[in-house]
């Protein structure tokens, strides 16, 4: 490795992206996007994680310049505005879902097009494109031709082709998606040290949480053309601001009851809440992982197991006769359980987070 | 053992369709070829006679020609019928095929009633300079003729190629730095190839023997198919026109074969 490779490796590059007011109306009157506005700060990156149709995709190409968004929007790079600039002039790196790799040009030529298309000199080419190789771990596949390469190797070369020309920004559209599951989370961490050794900012599009969890700085989560939160993958697990975010990110028992004195009511028992907690009608979330299996007789819950389907590293339960609908429990997988166990249940008050009132989406 | 007599017994319908419409028809044209006043140089006659080599190449140069016009044609209206949807293109496509519907000789008349002496186009240009433009009985006229029903054959192809194009490998292109035209350039027509190659290779087939638009219109310039047909008929010259129809034969079957050793390559490349 050279010199300059290890100082662009440290400092984090590219630029600073901001979405302004950006909404998007397609020609028949489809609402795809609601008007947003969110900051990409230099060398993060930031996720778009939501179902299929939530708009995410629209943002992305939104700011890679694919796609103009409604009057009145503006997407700006290092607070210069770009919104009329189109693609080709943008310097963006791009990664397709599908990799769109050239079929007629071999893995090198695939890597150096967007240089060659810039006028860089062949042996500048030529130099680059053996340090994306090297960086990428691809050596050796340099002049084979796109239909010899397996999967993997083909998302490699995306991505090398997408960063050789030193873009601006990363832009990646479920860049993982078209893989199998193993090969997929192999991959995943694979792609995040490689983004991090770049520090480039990067923009991901993904519909896997896990995906969005294990790359993102900050995730978006997106629902119906909106943003239903922003936040570290951390804040959006353990403090999701709505039921929709809790119930999309990992798994979540959803919970209504009534609140008094502190505790929650339920059929089986109650739950002490976190001081502060207001008297009435409360929609609670309960991570499974947070509720501990205890003997009933101690238990202030208690609920019988419905079933048990082992994991591996843990064994998870379906409660009932605790809440109104059943629960779902992650419990350790050394304890011995059976189907039809009565069992108690113990949940710290820090873990049941009551989520705001819903208001109509 | 008898599963193999019934495999065999099921080959024979093959076996009998094959040698009497093709393996003995072939043979008895390239024999009948040879049993000339000539003998068999009488093939030879086909390169050595000028008013036969003439007429080959004539046949090959209008047919690549008539290829290549096709191909720039149907490339340029084919990415565009494929990627732009307005009222009235289903109709338009309709009408872009509808030469497939019709037999040489109705082609032939088409191109009379465009550029014959009581032409369209002379009627117009007699008007607007005062030179009547007539070509119909010309290599022009017949070059015409042959675009008018190669169009089709290649249009359906390109647009069913262009359908199948990722429309990502565009943007992928275009995010990397291209132009517009770079991205036709550097990935559109690359991806195309193989249609290109296989329609190109059937226009060339069909032009080369074409008979009834030729029929109609070649009455001064010669192509292979009119001189097989005055050969075979005028002259009772059954011999040369028997060579003469091997040599055209193997002229359009190696472009095809051609076609088809390259093309396969490059499919199996665009993977």
């Amino acid at each position: 490795m050279t010199a300059p490779n290890a100082t662009s490796a440290t400092s984090p590059h590219g630029v600073t992206v901001r979405v302004e007011a950006c909404a998007k109306t397609f020609g028949h009157g489809a609402r795809a996007l609601e008007p947003i506005t969110l900051d990409v700060a230099r060398g993060e990156t930031l996720v778009f994680l939501g179902p299929s149709g939530c708009g995410k995709t629209t943002m992305l190409r939104i700011i890679a310049g694919l796609e103009k968004p409604d009057a009145g929007g503006r997407v700006l790079f290092n607070n210069a505005d770009v919104t009329g600039v189109p693609i080709e002039k943008r310097n963006v790196g791009m990664v397709f879902q599908s990799y769109a790799l050239f079929p007629n040009m071999h893995v090198a030529d695939n890597i150096g097009y967007g240089l060659k298309v810039r006028g860089a000199s062949k042996a500048e080419r030529k130099a680059r494109v053996a340090e994306l190789v090297a960086l990428t771990g691809i050596e050796g596949l340099e002049h084979r031709r796109i239909d010899q390469l397996s999967g993997g190797q083909r998302q490699r070369v995306a991505l090398a082709r997408a960063v050789a020309a030193r873009p601006k920004v990363l832009l990646l559209d479920e860049p993982l998606t078209a893989l199998d599951a193993a090969l997929r989370d192999r991959l995943r961490t694979e792609l995040d040290q490689l983004l991090r050794r770049l520090g480039i900012t990067t923009i991901y599009v993904t519909h896997d949480q896990a995906e969005a969890m294990a790359l993102g700085d900050r995730i978006v989560v997106m629902r119906k053309g909106a943003i239903a939160q922003i936040g570290s993958p951390r804040e959006i697990y353990f403090t999701p601001e709505n039921r929709f975010v809790a119930e999309f990110i990992g798994a979540a028992n959803i919970v209504e009851a009534e609140s008094r004195d502190g505790c929650l009511l339920l059929p089986g028992g109650k739950l002490a809440l976190r001081q502060g907690s207001i008297d009435g009608k409360a929609t609670a979330m309960i991570r499974p992982e947070t509720i501990a299996v205890i003997a009933p007789e101690t238990a202030m819950l208690t609920g019988r197991i419905d079933a048990i389907s082992f994991i591996g590293d843990r064994q998870r339960l379906i409660v009932s006769a605790a809440s109104h609908k059943p629960l779902t429990v992650d419990a350790a997988n050394s304890l011995q359980l059976r189907s039809g166990d009565r069992i108690g249940l113990a949940i710290p008050p820090d873990a049941i987070r009551i989520l705001p009132p819903e208001r109509s989406l | 053992m008898r599963l193999n007599t019934f495999i065999a017994l099921c080959l024979l319908p093959l076996a009998i369709v094959v040698g009497a419409f093709f393996v003995l028809p072939m043979l008895r044209l390239i024999l009948v070829g040879g049993s000339g006043g000539m003998g068999l140089s009488a093939y030879a006659a086909i390169l050595t006679e000028p008013r036969f080599r003439a007429t080959l190449i004539n046949t090959v140069v209008l047919s690549a020609a008539v290829t290549l016009a096709s191909l720039v044609i149907s490339t340029v209206a084919g990415l565009f019928l494929q990627r732009n949807r307005f009222p009235g293109r289903a109709l338009l496509v309709a009408m872009l095929t509808f030469p497939l519907a019709f037999p040489g000789v109705v082609v032939g008349f088409m191109i009379i009633l465009l550029a014959g002496r009581q032409g369209v186009i002379g009627q117009i240009s007699s008007l607007l300079t005062g030179d009547k433009w007539v070509f119909a009985y010309s290599i022009q006229g017949l070059f015409l003729g042959y675009l008018y029903f190669s169009i089709p054959r290649v249009i359906l192809t390109v647009m069913a190629a262009v359908e199948k194009l990722d429309p990502s490998l565009e943007e992928a292109a275009r995010a990397l730095g291209a132009s517009p035209w770079g991205v036709q350039r550097d990935v559109i027509l690359p991806a195309l190839k193989p249609a290109f190659v296989a329609s190109g290779a059937i226009a060339f087939a069909t032009a080369m023997g074409a008979f009834g638009t030729a029929f109609t219109l070649a009455t001064n310039i010669d192509v292979l198919p009119m001189l097989i047909y005055t050969e075979f008929t005028l002259s009772a010259n059954i011999a040369m026109a028997a060579a003469l129809s091997v040599g055209l034969g193997l002229v359009a079957w190696a472009a095809l074969a051609l076609a088809r050793t390259f093309a396969g390559n490059t499919v199996a490349a665009a993977g």
